[in-house]
């Protein structure tokens, strides 16, 4: 009981912060200047009068608050609205773009996993103060140096473009990742374990992983906001069509539904990852303990 | 003389242990020299380029908006040690200006995102109730949305028709004003720990309250994680300005900054010396900034612990 009323309690917390993120988006995108305007109107063979009068027609000049209303409830409905700068229905724009973010997102989140992991596990298991230095260069190096740029060499260079978002996500993995699991490596049991002569590989997937887990599915779920910030820069930089891209040009448009909708599912999906891996690593946390 | 067996074991063992605080205290001061020296390094180096950066015009022989028209494009030489852009301007001056620029403003958007993290956290995690709920959620939504996301659509929403100097104050105070939630989140956290002590208790039924002892009781002991904020803010706001000047919703022609020297990768497709030693000082730059901010850190950690040890042993002094 407890338990579904903790489900009950995240799912309604996820509810709200959506809804205040989009409520929000849409106030400041309503307050911006700019917005509103029509190209049309600088067009001087258009009727004045015509234009006018499409501009009222609007369902986003009428009123801001029965707007934003309307437009969640049409969400709910399933109906995103349309875009203006598109001109298009905003589901078509996120069916035709999402697998390219998904790709680049997924490649990213694998890629800078396998990285982190590749660098933090043998310095977990032997540390070396020289793989430690090349391991904390690296990812310091990359830590330095803007996604974008970063997006921007590859691309130049014709290389891999696809590795910028791994590239991006591996240093901010691996810093933490470390920590957690050197922590985990000087526990007592696992010095314990040493001691014994148990073999190194064992004494990482027995010892000093289920220690970890908790702290490393948490930040899994991180890592999906890191990998997403990063798509934005490289889909916008490489002109790959993906949601980070559309994202830049709506912003840049004022393109209210566009944008609106956008901030939602971008925040329902970090929220969400992060509270699945909240729940996963509460759950493995209880089992640990 | 002859020693026994039992004499002889205990020489040993006092040379052991002797060997054994030597090799500890020579660690302990190689450790202490190599902190001293990355650190003065790191201090040094910064505050030479600060110089440079401040008389610029001097150093370079040229102002970073001025046109050398007969040299477009030119390559590195006596005269232009960095080469030209493609609208003749000297690439060294402009570079030096962009560094005037980020080590100027970076700092003080982090300033001010740190003074408004200290006033929402510090009010929630005093408080609590409503405001603490309220301030929980907002800093859970600013942290759920991708920050380069969160950037390009404030960026976009706010004027971009500027002039230059405009865009600049904009795109740092942008900055300054939606990097708040993640040190607020710490701050909030440092004054519930706080917010039962002992110090703060005395000085309640000493009858200090409301602002008065926010100011004059928790903030001088949050001033450890206030610092470690502040030095953490600077390099993600200048790696955030070129973020943002890469994608064209930075600061404005002719004001350089290191996003839009980076800028240039997109036209001149050529290895451009120049273009590398905007990212070489950028990479130095902000890898200074990250060894005195983990020195930074850890020292105020150090002594945030030790006081706060200090604190529950004796009290603090009073000041109200």
């Amino acid at each position: 009981m407890s338990a579904l009323k903790h489900y009950a309690h995240l799912l309604v917390s996820l509810a709200v912060t959506v809804l205040i993120g989009g409520f929000l988006t849409a106030a400041l995108v309503r307050l911006s200047p700019g917005f509103g305007v029509d190209e049309h109107s600088l067009d001087p063979t258009r009727d004045v009068a015509g234009m006018q009068a499409r501009q009222a027609a609007r369902p986003e000049q009428r009123g801001f608050l029965a707007y934003s209303l309307r437009h969640t409830a049409a969400m709910f409905r399933g109906d995103l609205g349309v875009s203006r700068n598109w001109n298009r229905p905003v589901t078509d724009l996120l069916r035709e773009r999402w697998p390219v973010t998904a790709q680049l997102m997924g490649v990213g989140i694998l890629g800078g996993w396998a990285l982190a992991l590749a660098f933090a596990l043998p310095a977990a298991i032997f540390p070396n103060r020289i793989w430690n230095a090349v391991a904390a260069g690296l990812s310091g190096l990359l830590l330095c140096v803007p996604s974008a740029a970063l997006a921007l060499l590859i691309f130049v260079y014709a290389g891999p473009v696809r590795a910028v978002v791994a590239l991006a996500v591996f240093p901010r993995i691996f810093q933490y990742l470390q920590n957690v699991l050197s922590h985990a490596a000087a526990e007592p049991h696992v010095m314990a374990a040493r001691a014994r002569g148990i073999s190194p590989g064992r004494i990482l997937l027995w010892h000093i992983l289920p220690v970890a887990a908790p702290q490393v599915l948490a930040l899994a779920g991180v890592s999906v906001s890191m990998a997403f910030g990063a798509a934005v820069a490289v889909e916008v930089v490489c002109d790959f069509p993906g949601i980070g891209q559309l994202a830049w040009k709506a912003a840049l448009a004022r393109d209210l539904p566009l944008l609106v909708t956008l901030t939602m599912l971008v925040t329902l999906a970090t929220q969400m990852a992060n509270a699945v891996a909240g729940m996963v690593s509460g759950e493995r946390g209880e089992v640990g303990a | 003389m002859k020693r026994t067996r039992s004499q002889k074991s205990e020489v040993r063992s006092q040379k052991k242990a002797g060997a054994g605080l030597l090799s500890s205290v020579f660690c302990l001061l190689s450790s202490a020299c190599r902190r001293f020296h990355t650190r003065n390094l790191a201090w040094i180096f910064l505050a030479l380029l600060f110089l440079a950066a401040l008389f610029s015009d001097r150093i370079a022989g040229a102002s970073y908006a001025h046109q050398f028209r007969d040299f477009p494009s030119a390559p590195i030489s006596w005269r232009f040690l960095l080469g030209t852009d493609a609208l003749g301007r000297d690439r060294l001056a402009r570079l030096l200006a962009a560094t005037r620029i980020s080590l100027l403003l970076a700092p003080a958007a982090a300033v001010f995102s740190t003074a408004l993290a200290t006033l929402i956290g510090g009010l929630a995690g005093y408080r609590g109730g409503l405001i603490d709920r309220i301030a929980v959620r907002a800093i859970d939504l600013m942290l759920s949305l991708p920050w380069i996301f969160l950037l390009i659509a404030a960026r976009a929403l706010l004027p971009l028709n500027v002039s230059p100097a405009v865009s600049v104050l904009i795109t740092f105070a942008l900055l300054g004003a939606l990097g708040w939630a993640g040190p607020a989140r710490v701050i909030r956290a440092g004054v519930r720990d706080m917010r039962s002590s002992d110090f703060l208790l005395q000085a309640r039924a000493c009858g200090c309250r409301g602002f008065r002892l926010l100011l004059r009781q928790l903030a001088p002991n949050l001033k450890p994680v206030l610092l470690a904020q502040f030095w953490t803010a600077i390099p993600l706001f200048i790696l955030s300005e070129a973020n943002l000047g890469l994608l064209g919703l930075g600061v404005s022609d002719p004001l350089p900054s290191w996003g839009n020297l980076l800028r240039e990768l997109e036209t001149d497709l050529a290895f451009n010396p120049g273009i590398v030693a905007c990212l070489a000082l950028m990479l130095a730059v902000l890898g200074c900034f990250r060894v005195v901010t983990e020195q930074k850190t850890e020292v105020r950690i150090q002594k945030s612990e030790d006081r706060s040890q200090n604190n529950s042993l004796r009290g603090r002094p009073l000041i109200i």
